[in-house]
């Protein structure tokens, strides 16, 4: 009892740190937030969040939307609901392969202008990967590049498919990445790159990011070609911080980046646009997961979670994110309700039921 | 006239392979093969390259005759000025000597910077018709990296995709750059692959691909897959039933073929998936084939598995079975001519050569004795942490022979 008393347990250490946070008078109102529950395992996850959020009593309240992959469209209401709310949270959507339908997560992306994908991988402690001291934010063109889905036919067996870089869009990508660093105390933006063969494409691109690099001169900037990044990523991660990538790459370096850090299902991300923001896990956000794990209820609900964290603290509400952040790594570190794909054998409810009883 | 006739057999060697057949072992080719192999030397085309290229060049040299593989190496150099014919520093007659070999070995090359000429690469992958860009990865027992159990084959489209090269500005600040993916060199580089897991023992093939995105792009890189798993009758196309949606026929062919062919496994993975499952548990794959860019960064991720580019060797195959091994690390002017460089990417593309000719005792001779002496730990070179010179790790793998 003795010992209790002079090693206090963690928990207290972090609820009396003193929070200097000062309202305005109302920002306590609830906030609604557009819920896309999605497919596969997405329904599973988005309801863990549901129910942390209640436990947590934290100012939001959802307004549920059925959306799945194949429809042919995101219905006008789903998109109305975020325009109005501003903010979305949602599960992954299916994308069909080769279907004639254009994935449903691509046109959201589209439709909002959600022109900047973030993920940030990192070590989890007590959570053991091959790898340590990751901390990478990957920042990716959202809207573009070789995503515009733009292809055709020039005569049978000879297909071509366009990939599309503006300057508007790389210059406000480079900016914002610029600005997450600045914002968030990142000492290095790294841009990545192809130039060497694309020369015009991902020419612009660089160029773009050099120009954004002149006005943050305290952070340093640096470029590095896809596949020696991807090389660097397997064996010294952690030379990169923050990432600023073109769309199809973002993506690689992503799941790459999550991969190393342990796993997609550990990973929050989110897009954000100029008016608003859809928070989802972070890398391969298509994907939804294996039958099997969606009969069993074992999908990881931890990339979500901390998605949802980030939600919070975009809608300023910064102690709800900690309360909640800290109680997912404090489960995390404990070890001892993980999922199948975190080496452990919970299902989804009981490392939700876990979380919970570790929010303090 | 004896050495012309056996030269035209070794010639029509390699189209023997392409045509994936399984040889009789008392076909007359054979025999002749074994012969030729004995007694008269193999020719061969040599680009020693620039910087440690030299030094390594030398050392593959030396183990070769060590180990008693007779090749009559013919060297060649990059050039000091621009051939017009080629419109690169590589002379019209190295690429001659590789087509008439139809075998070679290349170090590291360094592009000269400036304008009016091809990057090497490019020269000989254009002009020799170099499909295929095929990496085995494995882990080097003895050397630690944060992977085990890295045992995968990275088989990269070469000529076509994202590299096409065709680019322009539309408006003022809007760029076009153009992928294309045509049915003919998706084919060939499909068939490629599965005549390799064929001859190779390999027991899977992945085709990477990012299809839900690039329908029509990545999706003819598939759906051209769908009529070689016919063609070759092996697929097991269970686990791709979801992704076929172009006619029932197809499906029941796929069936009824599948459950008489299970020899190799067929499946379809979405690149992002793919780069995130070779960090988390690079065993989950054996073959992969793969368009340009694609290919590009996984194999290099996938080196960088297993220890980086000085330790994975490297081989070209192109149109009529011409095969180009090389080693794709730089030139590293830093250390040349200081008998520092490591030759493990460049012996072990040697022996992708080798194998290339089907001389597979000798192959897995040399590679044992390569593998051995890194895992014995006792001469290494400085990029592996030893302290070893090039001729002193060349002599500890001509002692392990």
């Amino acid at each position: 009892m003795a010992t209790r008393r002079f090693f206090p347990p963690l928990r207290t250490l972090i609820t009396t740190r003193s929070v200097t946070y000062m309202p305005r008078p109302g920002d306590g109102t609830p906030r609604p937030v557009t819920l896309i529950p999605g497919d596969g395992i997405g329904p599973l996850v988005t309801n863990a969040v549901e129910q942390v959020m209640e436990a947590m009593h934290a100012p939001v309240y959802f307004e549920k939307y059925e959306v799945h992959g194949d429809m042919k469209r995101v219905p006008l209401q789903v998109l109305d609901s975020i325009r109005k709310n501003k903010v979305c949270l949602k599960g992954g959507l299916k994308t069909p392969v080769g279907g004639g339908v254009s994935s449903l997560n691509v046109q959201l992306r589209k439709e909002l202008d959600l022109y900047a994908s973030l993920v940030n991988c990192f070590n989890l402690p007590g959570l053991p990967t091959r790898h340590e001291n990751v901390d990478i934010v990957v920042v990716r063109e959202n809207t573009e590049g070789e995503y515009s889905g733009l292809e055709h036919e020039v005569v049978p067996g000879v297909v071509e498919s366009l990939k599309v870089m503006t300057k508007f869009c790389s210059e406000r990508i480079a900016k914002y990445a610029f600005e997450y660093a600045y914002l968030n105390n990142r000492k290095k933006v790294t841009a990545v790159h192809k130039a060497n063969i694309m020369k015009l494409a991902d020419g612009l691109f660089l160029e773009s990011c050099r120009e954004v690099a002149t006005k943050y001169p305290s952070i340093k900037y640096n470029e590095i070609i896809v596949d020696n990044c991807c090389m660097q990523l397997v064996s010294k991660p952690e030379q990169f911080d923050v990432m600023v990538t073109p769309n199809l790459y973002g993506n690689l370096v992503a799941n790459t980046a999550a991969g190393i850090a342990g796993g997609t299902g550990v990973m929050p991300g989110g897009n954000v646009g100029a008016q608003h923001a859809v928070f989802e896990q972070g890398a391969s956000a298509g994907n939804v997961g294996k039958e099997k794990i969606m009969k069993q209820k074992t999908a990881n609900p931890v990339a979500l979670l901390l998605s949802s964290a980030m939600m919070l603290r975009h809608l300023q509400f910064p102690s709800f994110a900690d309360r909640l952040e800290s109680a997912v790594k404090r489960v995390i570190s404990e070890g001892k309700y993980r999922t199948k794909d975190l080496g452990g054998n919970s299902t989804t409810q009981e490392v939700v039921d876990a979380v919970i009883a570790n929010l303090d | 006239m004896a050495t012309h006739l056996l030269r035209r057999v070794l010639g029509s060697r390699s189209s023997q392979i392409l045509s994936a057949t399984n040889p009789n072992p008392n076909s007359a080719l054979t025999v002749a093969r074994a012969y030729s192999v004995d007694t008269t030397p193999i020719r061969a085309t040599l680009f020693p390259g620039d910087g440690i290229g030299p030094e390594i060049a030398e050392s593959v040299k030396k183990v070769f005759t060590e180990a008693d593989v007779h090749i009559d190496w013919e060297e060649h150099y990059v050039g000091t000025e621009v051939d017009p014919r080629t419109q690169s520093f590589l002379t019209w007659e190295s690429l001659e000597s590789v087509r008439r070999n139809k075998i070679g070995l290349k170090g590291p090359m360094a592009t000269p910077i400036g304008k009016g000429h091809r990057s090497l690469n490019l020269t000989l992958r254009k002009e020799l018709n170099l499909y295929a860009n095929v990496r085995p990865c494995y882990s080097l027992p003895g050397y630690k990296t944060r992977y085990d159990n890295v045992d995968l084959v990275t088989i990269r489209e070469n000529t076509e995709g994202e590299y096409s090269g065709l680019e322009h500005q539309v408006v003022r600040g809007v760029v076009e750059s153009l992928k294309i993916i045509t049915r003919q060199a998706s084919l060939r580089v499909a068939e490629y692959a599965f005549h390799y897991a064929k001859a190779h023992g390999r027991e899977r093939v992945s085709a990477i691909h990012k299809a839900n995105i690039m329908q029509k792009t990545d999706g003819l890189f598939l759906k051209v897959f769908l009529f070689l798993m016919i063609k070759y009758r092996l697929l097991d196309c269970k686990s791709m039933l979801p992704c076929i949606n172009f006619g029932l026929v197809y499906l029941q062919c796929c069936r009824e073929v599948a459950e008489k062919y299970p020899e190799i496994k067929y499946e379809e993975v979405v690149i992002d998936n793919c780069c995130m499952m070779l960090v988390k548990n690079p065993a989950l794959f054996d073959v992969l084939v793969m368009p340009n860019l694609y290919g590009d960064i996984i194999s290099d991720l996938c080196a960088g598995l297993i220890g980086g580019l000085g330790l994975t060797p490297s081989c070209n195959i192109g149109e009529g079975g011409i095969a180009l091994a090389e080693a794709v690390h730089g030139s590293a002017p830093d250390i040349a001519g200081k008998n520092m460089a490591n030759p493990t990417a460049l012996l072990l593309s040697a022996v992708t050569m080798l194998r290339h000719l089907e001389l597979h005792d000798k192959a897995d001779r040399i590679q044992d004795a390569i593998l051995k002496t890194i895992a014995e730990g006792k001469y290494r070179t400085a990029d592996l942490g030893g302290s070893s010179t090039t001729t002193d790790f060349t002599k500890a793998i001509c002692d392990h022979l």
